[in-house]
């Protein structure tokens, strides 16, 4: 319900355009968050471009900067969530 | 992704080198790129722009493919496409589009409509802009950020008004130091920092700095700024500013994020005539100028050329100073020959080379390094910085002969 909620927030605010195409992320846990989390403010290839060369490290260092430098509102428990996430899954192999 | 996985397995190899156009070249995408960025990267034409690599959607940011350089002048619909912020204004929305001018260090706020703009003294200048992280996705070790390869620069003819003449309607007061531009575009979250740039009054006040409402005979494209942006020539992307909405004069160094916190690389590392100083900090500095640098157009990295010698052609650019050489090595850098020159569009601009490789069979590389005027010359190895700016290396490509 909460994912679902802020999809929906973000899907107003978000900017339409119009060549946009979907980026699905790998299905895994955690994906939702990133989709609720990270979606509204740029696409998701942002992720995938960044890969695979970030480190635990990297990926939290990545969040941080979405968070503190430029106001993501993510929650401490959903942060946690989506950096684990993407070192699983976009970490350095 | 699956589009562009089909178009490299069709492309790549021995076809790739006799298929000119976009989709070759994007098959050809540099391996040292992040594997990530070479599956996501395909050729898109968004709006008002003609096959472009598409790196990410939504800010759009898309590059010019290698065939977009084959000519010193880039054409307004293959220029590259760089938004930090995804709220970008439509043309509807910039039709009573119109330009304020103030801040604490100017004598008077004006306001300017885009005719009061046009009406005063037109200039025009050829000058590159060039993202400050172009070729961040050849940094070795990769640094995060938006991966771009070679194509995030374009060479333009920009007409308008000098900021310095538009500076003067509002009046400059004694005491300034910088000058504060920002644009249309904005954030999706109130909480993300505007998009806000400043530049030293000095730079403010030369005459090469225009704010520009036409590009190469035509209304700037939107994704380039429409209608009018900043023009610093000599300087990064960064600087040039699109959909220039307000400009201030101020009296202390502008702290904003894209300033302070942004786009800084290690004091000291990159030489430049014009230090930023008042957004000097102990340990790092704002980027600001072009580092000298060249561009092998072709032949492309791989492709089959026949045994009676070749052409390799490129463009070479810096700062500011103009070029005052390109050389070129067979011999893996232990020799260097002068390649050949083209037409001069100006010491902002791209500089067109030419150099012809002797008969010869099997594997060949070329080396392609520029020296600007200044004495400045492209490194044998990448000078590291947390960004990933600045990225000057001497190019190579490798080609099959006979």
């Amino acid at each position: 319900m909460k994912y679902l909620l802020a999809t929906t927030l973000l899907a107003f605010a978000a900017p339409a355009f119009a060549d946009e195409q979907p980026v699905d992320l790998k299905p895994a846990p955690g994906l939702e968050a990133v989709n609720a989390n990270c979606g509204g403010c740029h696409s998701l290839d942002y992720v995938r471009m960044n890969a695979p060369f970030l480190s635990a490290d990297g990926w939290k260092a990545e969040v941080g900067k979405m968070r503190n430098a430029f106001g993501a509102p993510i929650a401490d428990a959903d942060a946690a969530v989506i950096q684990k996430y993407l070192t699983e899954n976009y970490g350095a192999n | 992704m699956l589009a562009a996985t089909t178009r490299r397995s069709v492309l790549l190899g021995s076809a790739a080198a006799a298929l000119a156009g976009p989709r070759a070249f994007a098959a050809a995408l540099n391996p040292a790129l992040p594997a990530g960025l070479r599956e996501e990267a395909v050729i898109e034409s968004p709006a008002g722009k003609r096959d472009l690599l598409k790196l990410t959607w939504r800010p759009p940011n898309y590059e010019t493919p290698l065939d977009g350089f084959t000519t010193p002048i880039t054409a307004n619909d293959r220029f590259f496409v760089r938004y930090h912020l995804a709220n970008i204004p439509t043309k509807a929305e910039l039709a009573n589009w119109s330009l304020s001018i103030g801040g604490d260090a100017a004598e008077q706020e004006v306001k300017l409509s885009l005719a009061d703009l046009k009406a005063l003294p037109a200039t025009e200048i050829t000058a590159i802009c060039q993202c400050a992280g172009n070729r961040r996705g050849l940094f070795t070790p990769h640094v995060p950020g938006v991966e771009w390869g070679i194509g995030a620069m374009g060479n333009a003819v920009w007409r308008g008004v000098r900021l310095k003449d538009v500076l003067a309607k509002a009046g400059v007061k004694p005491g300034a130091v910088e000058v504060t531009v920002r644009g249309a575009d904005s954030a999706v979250v109130e909480a993300t920092p505007i998009f806000k740039k400043s530049i030293p009054l000095d730079r403010a006040m030369d005459d090469t700095v225009l704010l520009a409402y036409a590009m190469n005979g035509e209304d700037l494209p939107l994704l380039n700024g429409y209608p009018v942006r900043l023009i610093v020539p000599g300087w990064t992307g960064t600087y040039w500013m699109k959909h220039v909405t307000r400009i201030e004069v101020v009296s202390k160094p502008f702290d904003g994020f894209w300033m302070a916190k942004g786009y800084r690389v290690p004091k000291g590392v990159f030489g430049t005539d014009r230090p930023f100083t008042s957004q000097d900090n102990e340990k790092t500095s704002p980027v600001t100028e072009l580092v000298v640098n060249s561009l092998i157009t072709a032949p492309l990295d791989g492709a089959k050329v026949g045994g009676a010698g070749f052409a390799v052609q490129g463009l070479a650019w810096d700062g500011g100073h103009g070029i005052a050489r390109v050389e070129v090595s067979l011999d893996a850098g232990a020799t260097w020959q002068a390649a050949t020159l083209g037409e001069d569009l100006g010491r902002f601009a791209f500089r067109p080379w030419s150099f012809a490789v002797p008969a010869g069979s099997g594997s060949i590389t070329v080396l392609a390094r520029a020296t600007a005027t200044n004495g400045a010359t492209q490194p044998a190895k990448l000078v590291a910085n947390p960004a990933g700016y600045h990225h000057n290396v001497i190019s190579t490509v490798t080609v099959a002969a006979g």
